[in-house]
């Protein structure tokens, strides 16, 4: 016989299948409470994984669109004069511009003052904020835009009375095929063609184009360009940039301004998440009011379970085994509310991104994050309820009736 | 085990409870291994009180408590814990069955702590069910058992792990008397197979049929009935208290 402090028997490990196991059961047992304070948590969850995964999803949809455009367009466009005249770009200003090294293909666009109508029944002043522009037969390929009906100008077409219509002119003209003809600057022209969508200069999808020479022949076009495209290898756009001005203009390079179309997509893409922190703040109470929720239901739950908990003690379950049993019960709880909210933050997430023609992106960390915060709150949650139980004394827990 | 040490050892076992309330002034009891004895006395007279420190669910004010050998006192809870998981098999007046569970994971579940694998706790679930009679009614819920059946599922949730010692609490206070009869007819198989069993009660007619009763009131064993060695002697009693015991006594309810 021993005499001091005996070692007692050592209580089992749980393996923990059968902590799942027990928690689960413990839930099985009120499927309606169980339901009710997981969908706080889930509610939670989908309105932060929706706000995530919707601005994620605008983002990666301007990213792609900038991605396919390129981000290495240039426009040359006239300023104005030390007296706030508007300015002019020299006649030779394309020349120039396609003599700059790393420049690939250049193109340039000038104002006309005529009008583009069905008939010349309509009146002049309606012209459908359709602008004649001429243009040079290299814009076509400078934009990397395409062609949805007919051709493009060409060096012949761009000496006749030929006109290639933007995408929203021919819309609003109510044109849909090529070989129609139109009413320009007192004569008939030819709708050879209609351009598809110009993202990156919408001010073409708004234009009719003519060659520069039918321009300077048949509307009285001066011959100054009012806009020069350019596409220059990527890497080199910002040593061509600094030099533009001093090309196209030497005598007066402070009156040219350049611009960089993509700048704006870029700009609109990083604003697409700055928005939605009000939103996820919203989905952050939603989370806590549902972590309320289960604890609730877990302290009552540990109310109502006395004589079960005292069972189990009689059974030989430690008070860690006790408290580990209404911990994994809260955390199934929370965590069952985690996986429904992310699901079906994912599902309005596809749905709205696919309705709006997004590719729809729920980005992992977003969904990792939601586990996360599942767990954390499951885990606080059940701190308390799991110690009172566990402090239960099994003759008290017994007894109750 | 260290030899044929004695199941339970209650030495000047005192229980004073908050408000000075002496549920308990100093018992002394024995149990030999084998034994089926029978604590009895009325409300209040501190029977409960002995169950739960047999049943080391409690410590007691003073005294020493011993099962299988172990002192109570000198152990944490955990290894009390532990102590209760592999010594001592309990069944309560409520029978405490976990509603929506069938009788076989009700009674495996019996064996969680033990540090059984769940196959082997199924499969001892299954043969404890089988010896109380009730083999052909794994799969049922206790809903669909009768109150006795419903016992007797918590006899073999309380013996699946083949404790040294069964604790039975009032085990037939909430049946009637058939079903009773029943409980007490498998409570005699199990301690005709070897089994140590404690009934904690305030029937009379209940002690009778146990060949040892111990007579408790106000806190203190006021008599003894029935010898340590009276296994053979208490067949008779039970034979005159006209319980059916034997092969198949219980399934025929």
């Amino acid at each position: 016989m021993k005499r001091e402090r005996q070692r007692g028997p050592a209580p089992a490990r749980l393996a923990v299948a059968d902590v799942l196991r027990v928690g689960a059961s413990g839930l099985r047992a009120r499927p309606t409470r169980v339901v009710l304070s997981a969908l706080g948590i889930a509610i939670g969850i989908a309105t932060m994984i929706a706000v995530i995964g919707i601005s994620s999803s605008s983002r990666e949809q301007l990213l792609r669109q900038l991605d396919r455009l390129g981000t290495n367009l240039l426009t040359v466009a006239p300023g104005q004069t030390m007296f706030g005249e508007e300015a002019k770009l020299p006649i030779g200003a394309l020349a120039m511009v396609e003599r700059i090294g790393p420049v690939r293909t250049a193109a340039a666009t000038g104002g006309t003052d005529a009008t583009v109508r069905r008939t010349r029944h309509i009146p002049e002043a309606v012209t459908g904020g359709i602008a004649v522009q001429a243009t040079t037969t290299g814009l076509l390929a400078t934009l990397e835009g395409a062609v949805v009906k007919g051709a493009w100008l060409n060096a012949a077409t761009e000496r006749r009375p030929a006109v290639v219509l933007g995408a929203e002119s021919a819309r609003r003209l109510g044109l849909a095929r090529a070989g129609v003809q139109v009413w320009m600057g007192g004569r008939w022209f030819t709708v050879i063609g209609i351009l598809g969508p110009m993202p990156l200069a919408p001010e073409i999808e708004r234009s009719a184009l003519v060659g520069f020479p039918a321009a300077e022949e048949f509307l009285g076009f001066d011959g100054h360009p009012t806009t020069i495209y350019e596409r220059s290898a990527d890497e080199a756009v910002e040593a061509v940039r600094a030099v533009l001005p001093r090309t196209v203009n030497p005598e007066n390079p402070e009156e040219v301004t350049v611009s960089r179309p993509s700048d704006a997509l870029a700009a609109k893409a990083a604003a697409a998440g700055a928005f939605t922190n009000l939103l996820l703040g919203l989905g952050a109470v939603a989370l806590l009011v549902g972590g309320v929720g289960v604890a609730n239901t877990m302290v009552i739950s540990v109310l109502e379970r006395r004589r079960e908990i005292g069972l189990r003690r009689s059974l030989g379950a430690t008070r860690g085994q006790v408290r580990v049993q209404f911990l994994s019960e809260s955390l199934l709880l929370s965590a069952l509310g985690g996986v429904v909210g992310s699901v079906f933050g994912a599902l309005a997430t596809t749905g709205y991104a696919l309705a709006r023609d997004w590719p729809p992106v729920v980005p992992p960390w977003a969904i990792g994050g939601a586990i996360g915060a599942t767990l954390l709150i499951g885990t606080v949650a059940g701190i308390y309820p799991a110690m009172r139980a566990a402090r239960l004394s099994p003759t008290v827990a017994l007894t109750t009736t | 085990m260290n030899g044929p040490c004695p199941v339970v050892e209650l030495r000047g076992v005192s229980k004073v409870y908050p408000g000075r309330v002496h549920a308990l002034r100093g018992v002394d009891l024995t149990v030999e291994p084998g034994e089926l004895l029978a604590i009895v006395g009325p409300s209040g007279s501190g029977k409960s009180t002995m169950l739960h420190m047999i049943g080391t669910l409690d410590r007691p004010s003073g005294g020493t408590v011993r099962i299988a050998g172990y002192d109570v006192a000198g152990l944490s809870d955990r290894e009390l814990s532990a102590l209760r998981a592999r010594q001592l098999g309990f069944v309560f007046q409520q029978f405490h069955l976990a509603p929506g569970v069938s009788a076989l994971d009700n009674v495996a579940d019996g064996l969680l702590y033990t540090g059984t694998g769940r196959r082997a706790r199924r499969e001892r679930a299954a043969a404890a069910l089988e010896r109380v009679g009730l083999g052909h009614r794994l799969t049922h819920r206790p809903s669909q058992l009768s109150g006795g059946e419903q016992q007797r599922v918590a006899v073999a949730r309380a013996v699946a792990g083949d404790p040294p010692l069964l604790l039975a609490d009032e085990p037939t206070g909430n049946l009637d008397s058939a079903s009773g009869t029943e409980v007490l007819a498998v409570l005699g198989e199990l301690h005709a197979a070897g089994t140590t069993i404690a009934i904690i009660t305030h029937d009379t007619e209940i002690a009778a049929w146990c060949p040892r009763q111990v007579r408790v009131r106000d806190g203190r064993i006021v008599a003894e009935m029935g010898s340590e060695m009276g296994a053979e002697m208490g067949a008779e009693v039970r034979a005159e208290a006209g319980v059916p015991i034997g092969e198949g006594g219980g399934r025929e309810a």
